[in-house]
């Protein structure tokens, strides 16, 4: 992007009063935490001089520690993806709490037309459907799942957009009906034993490949296309954008539809890398997708907030996790210290609002 | 009808429940004439405005825009038409830079298959709101700068900028001078003053009896919702004293006698 320097009446662009964009704040932050892990690797007892990035075993093919990259950022990249829709919709001033419930409900529905007729020789023991909805083509549960989402998330915005019901009632209602849905579709028994082609979906590192292609995709949605523009002047100020002429609530129907089908589709990734689908699946996972945007600099109120600021978020919480796993830190501390850290975030965000208003 | 009439209301009437806010309002306004309204609060200065922009529905009467009966719908439909207005509440999006702000809802795009993913043409934008900026005299530092980096003047100039940019038929403004400095002022009054260079109508709603007497061709005074004096600035010898006893109702214009 070219910065205009022509500003009108004579006086020019001050490029000083630009200002330092929040994600490389985050940026920094995310090479902090990982330094001081890393010290805390060689610094702790116990650790016996370890080190978080790189490998120390004798091997010469890789100076990273590999595996423990692979980890982080399989760890980010499936609830990163419903974050790339939560993002969407907090920018337009709205919440969705209803993902990770619908993340285990699309796993289910997918998953279900997804499995093979034979296992070792033997018919499928979990098989849901009939012979007819055996070894089907690989697009077909996809398909199943995507819509399923597309129509949760259009009813969810539906709601929220024409029947004015506040964006964390509505979403806090789906958010049960999806689990429900999730438990009666197969009456809490698990599906499992898809074919080859739905497997590859979720196979190696392909969730991170999804990830990042669909961030790629969303953040020139939201930065170049008429739908972001539109996005951040609802949240911004609604009343304004409806003056100015953008039809609200069809756009924060579509806005609601993209989040679900984004869920949905996490849900299709999530079943496909575990080769089996459970109605528990996806717990708290709208809570982290929410919690990374937030760490990504979002502002709940609307307005504010960037694809790329997410995707960050998302490898700080991805790298806090890991980092916690690898100095052995109990669970229960980590579960502690992680809410600590968005709160954190959070306030040093508004500080730095402040801040920089004034100046 | 002589077609150099922009706007015509006939009995333009609104009443909210029981409270007559707006009487048998009868207004004229030519093209490239500036007029003013006044009156005291709650005399149905606004509620003219809002009636004509189509904010809200009016009870009865009939309004006549640019030879045409019309009956908008919503502020959108008056926007279409040509009728742009500045509103006390600025509806500007906060978050957003200048270029975005003077072209929400109406965005210059590429790529127009690609439905509501269309790209943008920043450049273009960009070009306009420059053009435009200059054309209405507006000073922004730095366009590239969000609302709500800006000041109270600054804001006003934005929105300002967005109605007069757009070529409108007519342009409403609902006291933009009311929250500005001395400075801020003197800017707004001079894009009004460009304005009327360019031979664009003008409805001021104003409380500054100096800028009324500075700026514009004709005064319509209102009282407890009806129209109470039609006074011709330039041509008579009215003094802001006489405006004075008209909106507090020591006098009533002679074609307005039996009116409240």
């Amino acid at each position: 992007m070219t910065d205009t320097s022509e500003g009108t009446g004579g006086l020019k662009f001050d490029k000083s009063k630009r200002r330092w964009p929040n994600e490389i704040n985050i940026f920094l932050a995310l090479i902090l935490i990982i330094v001081i892990f890393e010290v805390l690797g060689q610094a702790l007892p116990y650790m016996r001089g370890q080190s978080f990035l790189f490998d120390t075993n004798d091997r010469f093919d890789t100076i990273f520690n590999e595996a423990r990259l692979k980890i982080i950022i399989l760890q980010v990249a499936i609830i990163g993806i419903i974050a790339l829709g939560v993002t969407q919709v907090i920018i337009s001033g709205g919440i969705d709490l209803s993902s990770g419930p619908l993340v285990a409900a699309t796993a289910m529905i997918a998953m279900s037309f997804a499995q093979t007729e034979l296992v070792n020789g033997n018919p499928n023991p979990k098989a849901v459907f009939g012979l007819w909805a055996m070894d089907l083509p690989v697009i077909v549960p996809v398909i199943v799942g995507l819509a399923f989402g597309a129509m949760i998330g259009a009813i969810n915005g539906t709601f929220i957009a024409v029947f004015r019901i506040p964006p964390f009632i509505a979403t806090l209602g789906m958010f049960l009906i999806c689990r429900g849905i999730a438990l009666w579709w197969t009456a809490g028994r698990p599906v499992s034993f898809p074919t080859e082609g739905f497997k590859f979906i979720g196979s190696d590192m392909m969730p991170v490949v999804w990830f990042l292609l669909l961030a790629v995709l969303f953040h020139i949605i939201l930065r170049y296309t008429v739908y972001g523009k539109h996005t951040y002047a609802i949240g911004s100020n609604e009343d304004a954008a409806r003056m100015s002429g953008i039809n609200v609530r069809r756009h924060k129907i579509l806005v609601y539809t993209i989040a679900s089908t984004l869920a949905a589709f996490a849900g299709i990734v999530l079943s496909a890398k575990s080769a089996t689908a459970q109605a528990g699946m996806g717990e708290f996972y709208e809570l982290f997708a929410i919690a990374m945007a937030v760490i990504g600099g979002i502002s709940l109120q609307g307005g504010r907030g960037s694809i790329i600021g997410t995707v960050l978020g998302a490898m700080v919480l991805g790298v806090i996790r890991s980092g916690f796993t690898y100095i052995k830190l109990d669970g229960s501390y980590q579960l502690m210290a992680m809410g600590g850290i968005i709160i954190a975030a959070v306030l040093l965000d508004q500080w730095r609002q402040k801040s920089g208003t004034k100046a | 009808m002589s077609n150099d009439i922009i706007l015509e209301t006939r009995d333009l009437t609104k009443y909210y429940g029981g409270v007559h806010a707006l009487e048998g309002a009868d207004f004229v306004l030519r093209k490239g004439e500036h007029v003013a309204i006044m009156g005291d609060n709650g005399a149905g200065k606004s509620t003219f405005v809002r009636q004509i922009t189509g904010v809200e529905q009016r009870t009865r009467g009939t309004v006549v825009f640019d030879g045409e009966e019309v009956d908008f719908a919503g502020p959108l439909d008056a926007r279409e038409a040509g009728i742009e207005a500045v509103f006390q509440t600025l509806a500007l999006a906060d978050h957003l830079d200048v270029p975005d702000n003077l072209f929400l809802g109406r965005e210059k795009t590429r790529f127009d298959w690609l439905g509501p993913f269309r790209f943008l043409d920043y450049k273009q934008m960009r070009k306009e709101t420059i053009d435009g900026l200059n054309k209405t005299g507006v000073k922004i530092p730095n366009i590239r700068n969000t609302i709500q980096n800006m000041s109270g003047g600054q804001r006003q100039c934005v929105a300002i900028a967005r109605a007069a940019t757009f070529h409108s038929k007519l342009t409403i403004m609902d006291e933009p001078t009311a929250a500005l400095g001395v400075q801020e002022t003197a800017q707004v009054e001079n894009i009004i003053r460009t304005l009327k260079e360019q031979g664009e109508s003008l409805i001021l709603v104003s409380h500054n009896m100096r800028q009324v007497f500075d700026l514009v061709d004709r005064v319509v005074v209102f009282r407890r919702g009806r129209i109470c004096a039609n006074l011709d600035i330039k041509n008579e010898t009215i003094t802001g004293e006489d405006v004075v006893s008209y909106i507090t109702g020591a006098k009533t214009g002679a074609e307005f006698e039996g009116a409240a």
